[in-house]
């Protein structure tokens, strides 16, 4: 459950972080990459090594999902109802993954934010990734 | 047995000697205790875990968090033989302190993210992963003994 003030909390935060989503985005990412190599199998089609375009371009499409939803958090299953479809139909990624994406999310929030990646914050960001998470897997069955 | 690369071996140690073990323990396992509070289950007789400020200041949470981290460097001194040297670690907190094990990885999420925090941009995919890995065997070392 969100509290209005964590639902703010979340929404400040993520505008604050799409100006730079791309570089936010790619961070998570190849750290899901290093750490998980399993999950590199969902990308075999895309050059997804350090620095490159493939890799910016798909966490900005990620990070940009992200706020999206952020901004208004009760509406979350109207708001990623296309990408409900995508996943559940198309890229068939286990969601077990969604949450390792999670978990590298909040590593890169607290590289780039430092200590403003306040006990609050990470509480708050953790409960709305697994809700997001959550959504993105209802079509599934 | 865990083998370590020359590059983990290095980059686990340096971790240990950039972080202050004083400040990273209490605050991750304060985090632990705020992020999840079902973990709270385990603190009853710390006092006050009423919110956020009053675990952050808990002076118990904060003593207990420096006892965590030594145990870590006791796992740092011993890379190669972490399973033996957590045994009795591993028995205490399934027989007595009866800790549902899943718990073990909150925890270690909480503390790479306390890590993060503290190290910025030099903790970066690679040495993170070379943390979550040392982190990872420290956490089955600890689930060993449950049967």
């Amino acid at each position: 459950m969100l509290s209005k003030k964590e639902k703010k909390l979340i929404r400040e935060i993520w505008e604050r972080l799409t100006p730079v989503a791309e570089n936010i985005g790619a961070d998570a990412l190849l750290r899901m990459f290093v750490s998980y190599p399993g999950t590199k199998t969902y990308f075999s089609h895309l050059d997804i090594g350090p620095g490159s375009a493939h890799l910016s371009s798909h966490g900005k499409k990620i990070v940009l999902a992200i706020a999206e939803g952020a901004k208004d958090i009760s509406q979350l299953t109207v708001t990623l109802a296309p990408l409900q479809t995508l996943h559940a139909y198309q890229l068939r990624i286990d969601p077990t993954n969604f949450k390792l994406l999670a978990h590298c999310m909040l590593v890169s929030l607290a590289c780039y934010l430092g200590e403003g990646f306040t006990p609050e914050a990470h509480a708050a960001m953790d409960k709305f990734l697994s809700a997001f998470g959550a959504v993105l897997a209802e079509k599934y069955r | 047995m865990v083998k370590w690369s020359d590059f983990e071996r290095a980059t686990i140690q340096d971790i240990f000697t950039k972080i202050d073990k004083d400040v990273v323990g209490p605050a991750a396992l304060s985090r632990c205790l705020i992020v999840y509070p079902w973990t709270q289950r385990y603190f009853g007789s710390f006092g006050n875990l009423y919110n956020a400020a009053a675990i952050s200041s808990n002076p118990k949470v904060a003593a207990h968090g420096k006892v965590v981290i030594g145990g870590l460097e006791k796992a740092l001194q011993n890379m190669d033989n972490i399973k033996p040297t957590y045994a009795d670690l591993s028995v205490l907190h399934s027989e007595k302190l009866q800790v549902d094990p899943d718990n073990f990885k909150l925890l270690a999420d909480c503390l790479t993210i306390v890590v993060a925090s503290h190290l910025g941009k030099s903790f970066t995919p690679d040495v993170h992963a070379a943390f979550q890995k040392f982190l990872d065997v420290v956490v089955a070392a600890l689930r060993k003994q449950y049967h």
